[in-house]
């Protein structure tokens, strides 16, 4: 079954109450090795993509993820803004106006996004950042999406991937954001953004189900 | 828009620090438009976008704005107000350190520098210790103007803070638009008399004599300048 706008605007919205959810640990990650503020920064945000999504949903996916990106980037405050807000944009542009979108248009929009936010942030994997859930969960999105599986199946080969990806970056020396300030005392903190990234996309893969 | 000069945009995660690197660029410029963006709506540490975007486009010139930022986040936030402006080329963000990079891009762009030369200036604050052993490197070869007019002329400086700051950056402003290869040197030490940083690393005294050369179509219009602004004891 495909994802029409109204799915992907609840898609965002089971996001948002997750992000919800897991605000304090997300910022208790944060402010092991960061700068505490990444839970209550992105809750800001999701909170106010909820307020904008009450308003009206658009009329295709593309729509309403661009939706998300531009209320991200006014309102998050740090660096999850810039970069979830292009990771929403660039996959807003790969969907284009399709008013439906199959397991193929959604693994081609997280290559997109995953594109967006490498050329924003210049990460790699091993940095220990949100490229370090987001880059397998892509290659598992596409994986899936070639064996022929379905939406809810692609993303949950993501989130899976994601999971695993965000664990990993525990034993990681942190080299981008605030993070990489403490250089070697980053070592045993799981990546808040990594972290963010693998709950988010384990709640769009169950409200796609 | 309006204004010949380059503007420039300080973001910053904290409206204090933009506020406070702006207002001190600013005195190094006075007809400079310097813009802070820094922290969040309510006060809090981060950066907003729309107020990055607001400064920007309030500090719009026609000959271009300048970014400098303060940590991570707020490079991507100017990243994306630059390229969300009608006209992102006209804007640049550069990889400076803040306070100084702010104050030696204030100083080229109160001199006319165009929006590359402003640039130029931010990112050069960065290695100006390089600059200065470069410069001596270059006098130890003994290295001479070849071509060109020269001149050169002797002060003894008589103002009581020496080349610090403010003399160094009425110095560099005084010849920003001369054309001519400037050099104030003292002892073996050199300097490029157009930065306000260079200048500076020199730590001339008051009473120290620093000489001053100069090659290029305008060397002695250059130096002459100097030599006024000394006698008046840069205007202390």
């Amino acid at each position: 079954m495909g994802c029409n706008a109204e799915r992907a605007a609840g898609v965002l919205r089971a996001g948002a109450a997750t992000v919800a959810e897991h605000k304090t640990e997300l910022t208790e990650l944060d402010r092991a090795i960061g700068d505490a503020d990444h839970g209550e920064n992105l809750d800001r945000g999701f909170a106010a993509v909820l307020a904008a999504l009450d308003a009206g949903v658009p009329e295709t996916p593309g729509a309403v993820l661009k939706v998300a990106a531009t209320t991200l980037i006014s309102k998050v405050g740090g660096a999850a803004g810039p970069l979830y807000g292009t990771a929403f944009l660039r996959a807003a542009t790969k969907l284009g106006d399709a008013s439906e979108l199959d397991a193929a248009a959604v693994a081609a929009g997280l290559r997109a996004a995953l594109d967006g936010v490498v050329a924003r942030g210049k990460a790699e994997v091993g940095d220990a950042t949100m490229v370090d859930a987001l880059e397998p969960a892509v290659e598992a999105a596409e994986r899936a999406h070639a064996d022929g599986e379905n939406v809810a199946a692609v993303l949950t080969a993501a989130a899976d991937a994601a999971k695993e990806g965000a664990d990993s970056t525990v034993p990681l020396t942190a080299r981008k954001g605030r993070a990489s300030y403490l250089g070697e005392r980053s070592v045993g903190h799981a990546d808040p953004g990594a972290t963010s990234t693998a709950l988010l996309l384990r709640s769009f893969a169950e409200a796609s189900r | 828009m309006s204004g010949e000069l380059v503007g420039l945009v300080v973001v910053s995660h904290s409206g204090r620090l933009a506020d406070g690197v702006a207002e001190v660029a600013a005195q190094m410029a006075p007809d400079v438009t310097v813009k802070p963006a820094g922290g969040l709506p309510d006060g809090g540490i981060g950066t907003d976008f729309e107020a990055v975007l607001a400064a920007v486009t309030e500090a719009a010139a026609e000959a271009g704005v300048v970014v400098l930022y303060d940590l991570g986040s707020a490079q991507m936030t100017a990243d994306m107000a630059v390229e969300s402006l009608p006209e992102p080329e006209t804007a640049v963000v550069v990889d400076a350190p803040l306070v100084e990079g702010a104050i030696a891009a204030a100083v080229a762009a109160q001199g006319g520098g165009d929006r590359a030369a402003v640039a130029d200036a931010a990112r050069a604050a960065a290695g100006r210790s390089e600059v200065a052993d470069t410069a001596e490197a270059a006098g130890a070869h003994g290295a001479e103007p070849e071509s060109g007019a020269g001149a050169r002329a002797e002060i003894t400086l008589g103002n009581e803070v020496g080349l610090h700051a403010r003399p160094a950056a009425l110095l560099a402003r005084s010849i920003a638009d001369v054309d001519a290869d400037v050099q104030v040197s003292l002892g073996d030490t050199d300097a490029d008399a157009k930065s306000v940083f260079s200048l500076m690393s020199l730590t001339a005294r008051k009473g120290d004599t620093v000489v001053v050369t100069a090659k290029g179509a305008q060397a002695e219009d250059a130096v002459a300048r100097i030599t006024a602004l000394a006698e008046r004891n840069f205007d202390e």
